[in-house]
């Protein structure tokens, strides 16, 4: 059975990429994600905000309480750091590179087109195949108009591709007034891949300490409906690479996503919740599928049931209420 | 061979040259000598190579007595050894020092000379330190600027070796060591041409070996010490022309040349100076000054100083000379000061062998410059108008007014040595706001980017919160040879607008000086803005004037508080001396070298800093006259006697070098509690209470670290009459009675901004959930109203101490502080175990102090944070030196002990007359806990009053004696470098002595207080100075070793992870009738991370089972109970999530991930196996004990 597929350029064995997570963050974690049938990998998260972060936080605490006695004019010994700006991360990807075969995807998150954007070509040269641009954002300002925050995104991947030459892909996330312009907008800048979508956090309110906090909230099949309407109407429309992310948890779910126009799917929850071996028990259930009925390739059922191709494209089209309505009538 | 000019420190010049030529270097903190031992130990971690293609091996050691010994072991085993110290230090050294010099073994100590500790410490410069050592046979080599000490170190080990002495190489501390300079570099090629590595073949070769034994350090008796102690003296003799050869070779090198004896001055000069150290550069400006006037003067600067050479002296001396005064930095009491005595005796000499070759001169000896004291042109005119006198002055003081003994000369402190070519700059800043380090960036750019000579001192005040700043920048195409303060600059710029309400800013400008000042008022309303005084200075000194606000040009920046790259820059663009553009893109450069290494993002914001500044910096226009009347704010504020205000007040208004001998406590004894008078204002945010959210739980009032938030409990009624914004709320809890009222109050003025109240506070505002009951407000808002209420608060009467439950937290801190307001840093986490043990023992309380922050907070003038209660009872409290503190507290329990027994016996012998009731009852009190306590007292008072009317000697006697006979509580305090190294000997010794003493450990995990040294207490893992990358050792266990006497009481606390502990540790450990240690976590700046978050990292230590928490109670066991109790519950986090919230653990990863791997590794298994041991004694002692 041929399960290979290509996404953003690189060859991929299988669909199946692990999203950026804990389980990608960690070098023997990684190779068990291998040792288990996984494509690619997308590296856990690096945040413009972590490396902005780091190394101001650094400054500042060498900085703090020195000059102002004359007993101690610093607290820290004068050593030269070497290690700046997540220079370990890197040091890390280097080696995981010469361990494993599968692609690596870095995932880098940021909004501005500060200093950060320096880390990509660092990560380049590190030797990831390709980076993640996580540039979701929460317009928090009512008086921001929502074109400067597409503007945002537009110029912080524009900023990203100019420093590198290694294939460039944006997590997406589903709150745009008009996707589909957003989508060609990234295209147009140069993306080489879109992921639908991002997941961002949930918030909840702790009732013991009275605070608001932030939750990690795993996703299941039936969070795949946006990524399969997305991923149906961009099919072909623009000349990129996209790849189903949020709920792809089972066969099933990848049979769907690849038949809606996606090129490649990214797994988290699923393995977090079953462990690595999880990704074998996919990939036999959806050769298994495919042997029954009798597909031969993923090439194949590629967006066959797309926007384009499908005999119901009413089903992505409208909006839910009108969709019922027509089935009853019908 | 091209020269190299670098702008440093007399330090780095030093370990520059000490780190290239040996191989092994055993060190230990003091100031001011520890950057040179800093500076070495990153050399050597980042891999630097001595001249001899090897990395030295750096060994910090317990103390300075344990660095010397470690020093002579590996010169006698054939390493060239090396050492850095000063002060106290140098003191710990003689034994060894006599040893190594009677072995003629070749070494050079490089000293930082300092003042000894006698009616005080001080950590400033002069030469009491190195005269202490001048009889040990080490050779005294003197270097008085940074070039020379830089040369000098050179030159000293390359006549030691040649020679066989060993050398002391010193240098004014401060004045020196800490002095940015421009010097030129020695090459690595001339290092190598100096040092005939013959001679270090001869040093290995005389090394104790195996294959060639030798035995050294034997024991001689009458028949031939005495010839031993002869048999060197061919050696000493031979040195002094040796050294000479040596300079000789050195300037053919180099083209810099010294002699032993240097001559400054007109061949046929009649008055001479003879001076050691930096001052000798400023009488060398002096004399060209007078002489180029025609005056017929001269000096010598003495590098020798041991071996004496009368021969290189004389030789240097002019034949014309007619007076002599000789200069002394040191003071030896009751007799002449040593270089004076030295050169009267050297010229008396000659003369009775008829060898001096001229009349005998005059010879004068007078001291200056004790512990850092300017020395000034002013002062050096005066001793050469002395020296004109038919019969002047001798064994005189200069620098100071002695009212006493008459011994100063008067000077005329208008003079000054008119200098047109050097600016001069001198900037006043805020510790906290980069202004030393901008400067001295600005000095390094001056020096090394221009053909300028550049120097730069920085002052800082005695405060380590809050502390004023003062740079001195002098720069220009002439030599700078002034080792004094600026007195008149071209330049002043104010880095703070409050200083210029506190301070006489402007007395420093001279006519048509530039003034800079940072101000959020702009161009046309800041002159109005300013106090008369100052606006009648600008007026009448015709000064320019500009301004920037340079906080919103910072904030803007994404830089914060931190103003320095933008008055940097304006100091550029206003004083022109780069071109504009040269300036800015110097500076850029410069931004570029410091924080490359940290990041483009730190690279990016000073830029963008640099960029906008010269947009917002304008000159102001003066009006003709003053306007407006703002005054000076006081200094000094409240209900204070004449001592503080005659002395106190005037050292705080920066006048201390005023004050004459007279004002003077002759014996080092001071006032306690005026810190209360000092109201510096330093926090821009106060806390504020809000009474309807507060559940009164105190934890706010308990760690704060200055004392400036308190809680009262009192009877509604006293409160009529309270002021209209004073709140308080119905008091809650059993202890109260109904009609009690609670409130809590904040010191506004005396408060530094901290917010550990804040974050420690538990309750939540129900309708806004990011209020607490203790929220930060701006001070400006609320200023007005909380000097009311502070002042209102603190005249409400303090709750009965019979009526609380001292072991309850919550009650123990309705007791009154009796700390507070202390210097110590904002958010400090050692002051609150002080100020508690003050409200819990306080009155009656005896402490001895090991030195470090918490002698430096506690008793570094001006002001004094132990203070009395309303009956006038308080601690007492005393340092007496770093290493000997356990011995020194066990002293105050020798004595209290003594004259407690002295009491009890002639109070019995006097039972019938004094009332065997009274009698009695005193005797049998056993005084175990508060109230009991508070009845003896009134015995006490009540059998004073008794014997009063008893004419008898034993009456007397009894009267003199009987407060002892109140239970008086004696503690050691001190940080973690006292207790587990330095002090640990003696430590050790009185936790052995079963005596009932208390002995408290502020454990920071580094020497705090001369910047973050590692000592055994630190963690695994952390990076400290002398641990450049990373502490790989395990901590000592030091309650371990302590638990093992048995009958000692220990504690483990940590006040942020279980107060409620804390509050009990203290309590049993005072009660415990014999030794009792408590180790208390203490967060501490060094960690690296917002300390208003200190109190939760304390909580983090303890769940990483880094810091377990305990306390063994041997009274527990006549109980028949478990001693072992532990209060925590083994590791409960990984500890990567604690360390990793500390830039001293997070460091590492930044300089070597795989050790940080490793050292997180080893910090796990260590919280691991750390609490399977104290689990395992629990439960052995409770076998023990056969309890369950």
């Amino acid at each position: 059975m041929d399960l290979t597929t290509t996404y953003m350029g690189l060859k991929l064995k299988n669909p199946i990429i692990v999203g950026a997570s804990p389980l990608t963050a960690s070098f023997e974690s990684i190779k068990k994600l291998e040792a288990n049938g996984a494509s690619a990998v997308v590296l856990h998260s690096i945040f413009e905000e972590q490396i902005n972060h780091e190394t101001k936080e650094l400054d500042h605490f060498l900085f703090k309480g020195s000059e102002s006695y004359a007993e101690a004019i610093g607290y820290f010994p004068e050593v030269s750091l070497s290690n700046i700006e997540s220079e370990s991360y890197l040091e890390e990807i280097k080696n995981l590179k010469a361990n494993i075969s599968i692609p690596i995807i870095a995932s880098l998150n940021g909004v501005s087109t500060g200093g950060w954007i320096n880390y990509a070509k660092k990560l380049e040269s590190a030797g990831v195949d390709a980076i993640e641009l996580n540039i979701t954002y929460i317009p928090t300002d009512i008086d921001t108009d929502a074109r400067d925050i597409e503007a945002l995104y537009v110029d912080a991947l524009k900023a990203v591709k100019a420093n590198v030459s290694i294939p460039v892909g944006v997590k997406m996330n589903a709150y745009f007034s008009a996707p589909a312009q957003m989508a060609k907008k990234l295209v147009d800048a140069g993306a080489n891949g879109l992921v639908l979508f991002d997941r961002p956090v949930h918030v909840d309110i702790n009732l013991e300490n009275l605070n608001s906090i932030q939750i990690i909230n795993k996703s299941s099949s039936k969070d795949l409906s946006e990524t399969l309407r997305w991923s149906a109407i961009l099919y072909k429309k623009l000349n990129t690479s996209l790849c189903a992310s949020t709920g792809v948890s089972t066969h099933e779910d990848i049979l769907k996503a690849i038949m809606s126009g996606a090129d490649a799917v990214q797994m988290v929850s699923a393995i977090l919740q079953n462990g690595e071996s999880h990704i074998q028990t996919v990939l036999q259930n959806l050769v298994a599928w495919m042997e029954e009925k009798e597909y031969i390739s993923i090439e194949q059922m590629k967006g066959s049931i797309s926007l384009h191709h499908t005999s119901n494209p009413a089903a992505y089209q409208r909006a839910n209420y009108m969709r019922i309505l027509t089935d009853y009538r019908f | 061979m091209k020269k190299l000019y670098v702008t440093i420190d007399g330090n780095e010049a030093v370990a520059r040259i000490a780190h290239k030529t040996n191989e092994v270097i055993a060190i230990y903190p003091i100031t001011p000598s520890s950057p040179m031992a800093e500076l070495s130990d990153v050399y050597t971690t980042k891999g630097e190579k001595n001249i001899f293609g090897t990395v030295p091996d750096i060994m910090e050691m317990q103390s300075e007595g344990g660095a010397s010994g470690a020093v002579h072991g590996a010169l006698q085993t054939g390493a060239l050894t090396t050492t850095f110290t000063s002060s106290q230090g140098l003191l710990l050294m003689i034994p060894n020092m006599y040893k190594i010099a009677g072995e003629l073994t070749p070494t050079v100590f490089h000293v930082a000379a300092r003042s000894l500790a006698a009616q005080a410490l001080s950590i400033f410069g002069d030469h009491s330190d190195v005269m202490s050592v001048r009889q040990t046979g080490f050779a005294l080599y003197s270097s008085n600027s940074v070039q020379e000490a830089h040369d000098a170190a050179l030159i000293a080990q390359t006549a030691s070796l040649a020679s066989r002495i060993p050398f002391l190489h010193f240098f004014d501390g401060f004045r020196t060591s800490h002095e940015v300079s421009k010097i030129e570099l020695i090459d690595e090629t001339v290092m190598k041409e100096m040092i005939d590595e013959e001679l270090v073949f001869a040093h290995r070769n005389r090394a104790l070996s195996s294959d060639r034994p030798v035995i050294r350090g034997t024991s001689q008796n009458p028949d031939v010490y005495f010839q031993g102690r002869e048999s060197v003296n061919n050696y000493y003799s031979a040195l002094p022309q040796i050294l000479q050869d040596t300079m000789d070779k050195f300037a053919s090198l180099t083209g810099r040349a010294y002699k032993l004896f240097d001559y400054v001055g007109v061949p046929d000069a009649e008055r001479i100076i003879i001076v050691m150290g930096s001052s000798a550069q400023s009488v060398h400006e002096s004399v060209d000054y007078f002489t180029a006037q025609g005056e017929k003067v001269g000096m010598i600067k003495v590098r020798l100083y041991r071996p004496f050479s009368t021969q290189h002296l004389i030789e240097a001396l002019p034949k014309t000379t007619k007076s002599i005064a000789v200069l002394d930095r040191t003071k030896e009491v009751g007799a002449g000061e040593p270089l004076y005595l030295d050169i009267v005796n050297a010229l008396n000499e000659l003369r009775e062998y008829d060898k001096l070759g001229f009349d005998m001169p005059k010879i004068i000896g007078g001291r200056y410059g004790l512990s850092s004291k300017e020395f000034t042109p002013s002062m050096i005119k005066a001793v050469f108008d002395e020296l004109l006198k038919p019969i002047p002055k001798n064994h005189f003081t200069i620098g100071i007014h002695d009212d006493l003994s008459f011994t100063s000369l008067e000077w005329d402190k208008s003079f000054t040595l008119s200098d047109t070519k050097t600016f001069k700059g001198v900037f006043f800043g805020l510790g906290s706001d980069g202004t030393v380090g901008a400067n001295k960036n600005s000095i390094k750019i001056i020096g090394e980017e221009t053909d300028n000579f550049a120097q730069g001192y920085f002052v800082y005040d005695s405060n380590k919160s809050g502390s004023m700043t003062t740079s001195h920048l002098r720069f220009g195409p002439k030599e700078i040879q002034s080792s004094y303060l600026i007195e008149k600059a071209n330049f002043v710029a104010c880095h703070q607008n409050v200083f210029l309400e506190k301070f006489d800013i402007l007395k420093y400008a001279d006519t048509n000086a530039i003034f800079l000042l940072n101000s959020q008022f702009s161009k046309d309303i800041v002159f109005s803005k300013l106090p008369r005084k100052v606006q009648e200075e600008i007026i009448e000194k015709q000064i320019r004037f500009f301004v920037i606000d340079a906080a919103h040009v910072a904030k803007n920046s994404g830089m914060g508080r931190r103003i320095n790259t933008v008055m940097q820059t304006c100091f550029f663009a206003i004083s022109g001396i780069l071109e504009k553009d040269e300036a800015i893109a110097k500076i850029k450069g410069s931004i570029q070298k410091s924080y490359g290494k940290k990041g483009q993002q730190i690279v990016d914001m000073n830029n963008k800093a640099v960029d906008t500044t010269l947009a917002n910096l304008f000159e102001v226009s003066i009006p003709k006259t003053a306007e407006g009347n703002i005054s000076m704010s006081p200094l000094v504020k409240g209900d204070f006697d004449k001592f503080v205000e005659e002395i106190t007040a005037k050292i705080i208004a920066g006048e201390g070098d005023d004050i004459p001998v007279s004002g003077m406590p002759d014996d080092g004894t001071w006032p306690t509690g005026t810190t209360q008078y000092q109201k510096r204002n330093t926090a821009l945010e106060v806390p504020v209470w809000d009474a309807n959210t507060c559940i009164q739980c105190n934890k706010c009032v308990i760690v704060c670290p200055h004392a400036a938030i308190r809680s009262k409990v009192v009877d509604e009624e006293i409160l009529a009459d309270a002021p209209s914004v004073f709140s308080y709320v119905k008091a809650k809890g059993k202890t109260f009675e109904p009609q009690e009222r609670f409130t809590i109050q904040v010191a506004v003025e005396d408060c530094t901004g901290c917010s550990l109240c804040v974050e420690v506070c538990p309750a939540k505002n129900k309708s806004q959930t990011n209020l607490k009951a203790i929220n930060m407000v701006s001070q400006e808002k609320v200023h007005e109203d909380g000097v009311i209420n502070w002042d209102y608060f603190t005249k409400l009467p303090a709750y009965d101490r019979n009526k609380l439950d001292h072991e309850k937290m919550k009650e123990s801190q309705f007791l009154e502080p009796m700390f507070e307001f202390s210097g110590a840093c904002p958010g400090c986490g050692e002051t609150p175990y002080v100020k508690l043990a003050s409200q819990l023992f306080g009155d009656r309380m005896v402490i001895a102090n090991a030195t470090g922050c918490s002698s430096i907070y506690g008793g570094n003038l001006p002001t004094t944070p132990w203070r009395k209660n309303n009956e006038g009872k308080g601690p007492a409290w005393s340092n007496s030196l770093f290493e000997d503190n356990a011995e020194f507290g066990l002293g105050f329990r020798l004595a209290i002990d003594k004259h407690t027994q002295n009491a009890r016996e002639i109070l019995t012998d006097m039972q019938e007359e004094i009332g065997v009731e009274l009698a009695g009852n005193i005797l049998n009190s056993h005084q175990k806990n508060e109230p009991e306590i508070f009845e003896q007292r009134l015995r006490v008072e009540e059998l004073k009053k008794v014997l009063n009317n008893i004419q008898s000697t034993n009456a007397q006697r009894l009267l003199n004696l009987s407060d002892y006979l109140v239970k008086k509580s004696v503690w050691m305090m001190g940080g973690d470098g006292w207790a587990y190294d330095i002090g640990y000997g003696g430590l050790d010794h009185v936790l052995a002595s079963g005596k009932n003493v208390n002995i408290l450990v502020m454990d920071t995990q580094v020497y705090s207080n001369t910047g973050g040294q590692q000592s055994k207490a630190t963690m695994t893992g952390a990076v400290a100075k002398f641990a450049a990358g990373g502490k790989p050792q395990m901590p000592k266990d030091l309650a371990m070793m302590a638990i093992a006497y048995g009958n000692v009481y220990v504690a483990k606390i940590a006040m942020g992870a279980n107060d409620a502990q804390t509050v009990k540790a203290f309590v049993e450990a005072e009660q415990y009738d014999g030794p009792s240690i408590i180790i208390a976590y203490s967060h501490c700046v060094a960690h690296g991370y917002d300390l208003r978050y200190g109190m939760d990292h304390q909580k983090l230590a303890v769940d990483s089972g880094l810091w377990p928490m305990f306390r063994y109670n041997p009274d527990l066991k006549k109980e028949g109970k478990n001693p072992m109790k532990l209060d925590y519950k083994g590791p409960q986090i990984d500890v990567k999530n604690f360390m990793y919230q500390e830039t001293r653990f997070k460091m590492v990863e930044k300089l070597n991930a795989n050790n940080a791997k490793e050292y997180l590794q080893t910090a796990r298994e260590h919280a691991q196996s750390q609490y399977k041991r104290y689990k395992n004694i629990e439960e052995i002692s409770a076998i023990q004990e056969g309890v369950n």
